[in-house]
């Protein structure tokens, strides 16, 4: 397979997961706004914004965080240069570029979806349709993901595709944790405490684990439990253990296709050093914003590893 | 615009009975509902949209993707009609590669007083560098489309032969595959001669050209300029299609003598390119320094033998109107036959009764740039303004041998769904040609363009026409 058309599933893969975390940020967002007084909201906004990484370009054009404008910011505005709209189009453009390397069907899912949210975002979003757009994102992630299971040969292309997914998510997930907990627990000797159950709802809807964790810790909502569960739970698909494994056997795959190992393989292993037996009393040791922090670093570094090893560029 | 009255009608007679090639076609046309049939033409243009078939145009700000527009009444050539064919069309493509070979040999043709060597010393398209090299199996042309108009029931002619980089076989596989989705029905009714082999048919031609280099079975890429190309859509579906890389000018680079591109194991030769980057985009170091495209050194493999470029570099002289003018007496000097398949009568405006008499007759004829193509900078004299020609005189006055001319053909008329019923519009038709070593392959269709305005004889994609699926029938 052509080094470029390695990077252009791996993107095509990352910017899909992108998007489709930036909705169910928003979407929880939506449901926090609906559902407190104004102040609580303007902060929700703000934290949205921020666990997106737009806080900057979002405040050299607005002064307040009001709904309608953070979510259209989000989604469509031309001067965000991460907008869902301007994401999908990279999706799409990725996989035209890479037409030769995925399905009929794979691309088709993917030119639908952008047939649909981009004539969707070709003008401003009213209260009445942010959530149904929030949702077509979610089905363009479904769609695609779909696709792929049911068509995609298992070759080197498929790795490529599902590593720029794990990838992306897990630097999502650390990020989104990393930003609301400590807007939560403004210090650790608020761990363990009772709060708001609103609040720690709505870290789990961010990443769509709300049902899952309730399911799986009937009633027990605590901090220590949320950040066992969105770190270490190997079950739920969205934590960074689960992202970590995958992420481990896609680029041992790649390892066994190409006959050798590289310098992903190496950092990779390093890292299943650091995450090997972790237990949750050890992340808050070392304190967890730093152990976000020192994940992020590594998934990166693999990432850049991962672009090196197979050629992406040069 | 005045609907001609006089022009040939491929479905129905003067007297209104329908032609043979369509009885079988007209039948089942006759028993389906108005409405369900307005309903499959609706359908035909969200699955070109859902499935990406769209070509590029450059807007004054962006890149915008459009459909180019499909009618869903199929064009029907007989099995007599398109074995004469077809004879006429080897013909014409044999020629073109002895004519090749020769002007970048001997040039016997010029040597013969038959060809004016001013045609090949003033053109852009003739290219230095194949002088006295001889591509892979001598073939020149892998890839031709020769552009077909009718006026009569065997009256058929050349207007146009496209040897460079021939493009819009995908929307002659893709029509099929509409026509097939939407009335399967259909199929079984007519026998109709398929279309869908060619992807195969092209690749095993192309590793037939395979250089001497080539070790094991030939690697073939198609090399393409990109996504924002307006063909990009054909040069990723016939890859696909053949199971061939999809390559740009940055994935290849010349190392040990061959064209290698950068794959996920390392560096990787290429054997065959079938490109659809220009002659002077190919090779920076040989052609347009500026290039992007292309790949530095890639001439230099060529000439040694280490890759084929497919079509040759250097073909680009037979899509020239000057050229093509010479065409009658090119069959002849090369296959020792009168040509089977006519010229459009053309005036070449670099002679001076020509130009006198084209100018006289202005009004009435079709002027064309020598170089031009897509439809662009030409005159079409019935359907201008006194001022437009008054201006176009001007331009041909000054510069002739840029000019040539030709009759308004009547061009036939096929008939396009519209909502009030079928209605006859102007089509020409592009069949395409594949050649190896092995010998001259022809896709029993090809792609039937219609000028969907009525009246109008413009046919391109770029000026509002459309696309027919092109079907021929089998012998019986």
């Amino acid at each position: 397979m052509l080094g470029r058309t390695a990077h252009g599933l791996f993107w095509m893969f990352r910017y899909l997961e992108r998007a489709e975390n930036t909705a169910r940020l928003l979407d929880a967002g939506l449901r926090m706004a609906v559902t407190r007084d104004l102040a609580t909201a303007e902060e929700e906004w703000r934290s949205v914004i921020a666990a997106v990484g737009l806080t900057f370009a979002y405040e050299s054009k607005y002064d307040a965080y009001a709904g309608q404008q953070v979510w259209n910011f989000i989604l469509r505005d031309k001067d965000n240069p991460s907008s869902v709209l301007s994401m999908m189009g990279d999706v799409r453009t990725n996989a035209r570029a890479v037409r030769t390397a995925i399905t009929g069907e794979l691309w088709q899912a993917v030119n639908e979806s952008w047939m649909e949210i981009s004539d969707a975002l070709g003008r401003q979003v009213g209260q009445g349709s942010v959530g149904e757009i929030v949702g077509m994102v979610r089905r363009a992630g479904t769609l695609a993901h779909g696709a792929m299971a049911g068509t995609l040969l298992r070759n080197e292309g498929y790795h490529f595709a599902r590593a720029g997914t794990f990838v992306e998510r897990a630097d999502s997930v650390a990020r989104i944790l990393d930003l609301k907990y400590f807007l939560l627990l403004p210090s650790l000797s608020y761990v363990g405490s009772s709060l708001d159950k609103g609040q720690w709802d709505n870290i789990l809807r961010s990443v769509s684990g709300d049902s899952a964790y309730r399911w799986l810790n009937a009633g027990q909502i605590d901090a220590r439990g949320i950040v066992e569960f969105l770190v270490l739970d190997e079950r739920f698909p969205r934590s960074l253990a689960f992202c970590h494994s995958a992420l481990r056997d896609e680029l041992a795959s790649l390892a066994r296709m190409h006959g050798a190992e590289g310098e992903s393989n190496a950092l990779m292993r390093e890292a299943d050093m650091r995450m090997a037996d972790l237990t949750i009393e050890e992340v808050f040791e070392q304190g967890l914003h730093q152990f976000l922090l020192d994940f992020i670093a590594s998934n990166t570094a693999i990432a850049g590893a991962i672009a090196e090893d197979y050629r992406f560029v040069r | 615009m005045v609907e001609r009255q006089a022009n040939f009608d491929e479905m129905h007679a003067g007297d209104g009975s329908v032609r043979r090639a369509y009885e079988d076609y007209c039948d089942w046309h006759d028993e389906q509902e108005a409405k369900w049939l307005r309903r499959k033409h609706a359908d035909a243009e969200t699955t070109f949209r859902k499935t990406g078939i769209t070509f590029n145009v450059y807007g004054e700000d962006e890149a915008e993707e459009r459909l180019i527009p499909f009618d869903m009444v199929p064009r029907i050539i007989t099995a007599g009609e398109w074995r004469r064919l077809t004879r006429g069309i080897e013909q014409r493509v044999s020629a073109l590669n002895a004519f090749l070979y020769d002007l970048y040999h001997r040039q016997e043709i010029v040597r013969a007083g038959r060809l004016p060597e001013r045609l090949l010393r003033d053109n852009a398209a003739w290219l230095q560098q194949m002088v006295g090299f001889t591509p892979p199996g001598g073939v020149y042309t892998h890839i031709v489309g020769i552009d077909l108009v009718r006026t009569g029931p065997n009256d058929w002619f050349v207007l146009e032969d496209n040897a460079r980089t021939p493009s819009g076989v995908s929307y002659m596989l893709e029509n099929r595959e509409t026509m097939m989705a939407m009335f399967p029905e259909l199929f079984s009714k007519v026998p109709v001669e398929t279309v869908s082999n060619y992807p195969r048919r092209l690749a095993k031609s192309l590793a037939a050209c395979a250089p001497d280099a080539t070790r094991g079975k030939p690697n073939v890429a198609v090399l393409t300029p990109g996504i924002y190309n307006s063909a990009y859509f054909e040069h990723a579906f016939l890859a696909d299609q053949m199971g061939a890389e999809l390559v740009e000018g940055s994935d290849l680079r010349v190392k040990d003598g061959r064209v290698q591109m950068r794959t996920t194991r390392g560096y990787q030769p290429v054997d065959v390119i079938y490109r659809r980057v220009d002659d002077e985009f190919l090779d920076p170091l040989t052609f347009n320094p500026q290039s992007m495209l292309g790949v530095p050194g890639i001439m230099d493999v060529y000439r040694a033998g280490g890759v084929t470029i497919a079509n040759a570099p250097g073909t680009g002289i037979c899509d020239d109107k000057a050229i093509y003018s010479f065409m009658p007496e090119i069959v002849e000097f090369y296959t020792g036959e009168k040509a089977l398949l006519p010229n459009v009568q053309t005036w070449r405006c670099s002679d001076k009764d020509s130009l006198a008499y084209v100018l006289d007759n202005l009004a009435e004829l079709v002027v064309k740039e020598v170089h031009g193509s897509g439809g662009y900078g030409m005159l079409i004299g019935p359907t201008s303004s006194k001022k437009e020609l008054a201006a176009f005189r001007k331009k041909l006055v000054a510069n002739p041998q840029n000019y040539i001319a030709q009759p308004t053909l009547s061009l036939s008329t096929c008939p396009i769904f519209t909502k009030n019923g079928l209605a006859p519009r102007h089509v020409d038709l592009r069949p395409f040609v594949l050649v190896s070593p092995d010998g001259i392959d022809i896709t029993p269709g090809g792609l039937t363009r219609v000028a969907l305005k009525k009246g109008s004889l413009v046919v391109n994609s770029s000026q509002g026409g459309g696309t027919k699926d092109t079907w021929v029938l089998k012998e019986t």
